[in-house]
């Protein structure tokens, strides 16, 4: 646990040095800068009329499924990573069946294809 | 006074913090440099001067801009959600900043060894995207916001291709210590024992995922100018955007260093006679910059459509066929074990 401890402690310093920098820049801006807001100044960027409404509005659903799809992927992609380091002490049972599994992720991945879920226009 | 920086908690945290300075300054540094090889090699394919004003050739041209950026006004829109628009280039800049404690830039010339570098990379990297959305969601307005989702989308769909990238370099070289994959390159070949040779087409497609993952031309859709302004970054001034750009910039770098470690040798010398080092690694992410820059010189930008059919109908397939050839060959040890480096005494 020591030892571990060890190796992750350089990337929380890492963590806090670059919050430090990346706060410092904002501040010295903050206190640096002057700031004078009027209300034209602070109003959302339109082209040249106020904004109708609150900008979070409806998007298309396309965007939804793209992040369906990335999780799936993603997700196989973290059954792959254990699997390929081990992969030189891995049993003939143990490719066998990585292949099966991406076999059936290749025949959902062609299903989601011919259904037009990656199709954009 | 040995003791003190090896066996007291102060010590120790005073030499981690000395360590990532080590890291992080000099990174800033030929960011500055670099942003100005980037703007003078575009010129140069535009025949244009560059910039040439500030100090000799323009040398100092990007501190210039940094100053302005510290002395502009920081605007934040009315309705924005103040706390998550000052975290969003936070979260850019932060997490573009720490994917580096795991890079080694010569052999043991890393600050945080641990056996699964590249996974940590990935997964930093993968968060990324949370800035981006958070800074078109917080600006409230439309341009951000819709700059932010396609920003996202963007990213996420070249993700999959690039990780599955990875996975077949982990298979060959059988570790995910970025380290002990450069060693695993290391063989009598010389710069023919590189992955680039064994995987070559994933050297081009993890190069253009890298370019697609950080919103570089030809794949900037999300701050497409004609269309959408600037994307995410539409209501950021002074700063915050400056944090954005240096954030966008690092990973840039970021992805310099992985091409140069996954698949250029790294560290290692490209002929036997000349020794390895440090210099190689940079002269290798030097050179994968220059091909970031010419391509945002001479490529046009793509549409969004044809962005989404090429990372999912094309890059996904071709990585993930890749991913079984290189198990298969690396499992009957095809093409004399190229593919299974350990079995070579790689």
């Amino acid at each position: 646990m020591d030892e571990m401890l060890r190796e992750y402690l350089p990337i929380l310093v890492f963590l806090a040095v670059a919050v430090g920098f990346g706060v410092v820049l904002v501040v010295a801006a903050l206190v640096i800068a002057v700031r004078n807001p009027d209300p034209e100044k602070v109003s959302a960027y339109e082209c040249g009329f106020n904004a109708f409404d609150d900008a979070r509005m409806k998007f298309d659903v396309r965007f939804y499924l793209v992040a369906i799809l990335f999780i799936i992927f993603d997700l196989e992609i973290a059954f792959l990573f254990p699997w390929a380091v081990a992969f030189k002490d891995i049993s003939m049972v143990g490719f066998w069946s990585m292949m099966v599994f991406l076999a059936v992720l290749t025949i959902g991945f062609a299903y989601e294809w011919k259904k037009g879920a990656l199709e954009w226009q | 006074m040995t003791e003190f920086f090896t066996n007291t908690g102060l010590g120790i945290g005073l030499v981690l913090v000395g360590q990532v300075l080590l890291i992080m300054l000099p990174l800033l540094a030929a960011l500055a440099f670099l942003m100005y090889a980037d703007r003078k090699i575009w010129a140069a394919v535009m025949m244009r001067r560059g910039p040439n004003v500030v100090g000799v050739f323009g040398l100092l041209q990007s501190f210039a801009d940094l100053l302005k950026y510290v002395v502009k006004e920081v605007v934040v829109p009315a309705g924005a959600d103040r706390a998550v628009f000052f975290l969003a280039p936070m979260v850019s800049l932060v997490m573009a900043l720490i994917a580096w404690a795991v890079i080694p830039f010569n052999e043991g010339w890393v600050l945080s060894d641990i056996n699964v570098a590249i996974l940590y990379v990935f997964a930093i990297s993968s968060l990324e995207v949370y800035g981006v959305i958070m800074g078109g969601w917080a600006s409230n307005s439309k341009y951000p916001f819709l700059g932010s989702l396609r920003s996202a989308a963007q990213m996420i769909s070249y993700e999959v291709s690039i990780g599955l990238i990875i996975i077949g370099v982990i298979i060959s070289a059988g570790s995910m210590n970025l380290s002990a994959i450069v060693q695993s390159q290391d063989g009598a070949g010389g710069i023919f024992s590189w992955y680039w040779l064994a995987h070559f087409p994933m050297l081009f497609l993890f190069f253009i995922s890298a370019l697609a993952e950080t919103n570089r031309p030809p794949f900037d859709l999300p701050e497409a100018e004609s269309e959408l302004v600037a994307g995410y970054q539409v209501e950021y001034s002074s700063t915050p955007f400056l944090l954005f750009m240096i954030g966008e910039l690092v990973a840039v770098v970021l992805m310099c260093a992985l091409v140069s470690l996954l698949f250029l040798g790294g560290w290692l010398s490209p002929v036997g006679f000349l020794p390895d080092g440090f210099f190689w690694m940079f002269i290798k992410m030097l050179f994968v910059f220059f091909m970031f820059s010419m391509v945002k010189a001479i490529t046009p930008r793509y549409r969004y459509d044809q962005l989404m059919r090429l990372g999912w109908k094309v890059f996904l397939p071709m990585s993930l066929a890749w991913v079984v050839f290189v198990a298969f060959a690396a499992k009957f040890e095809w093409f004399w074990g190229v593919y299974a480096r350990w079995t070579v005494g790689g």
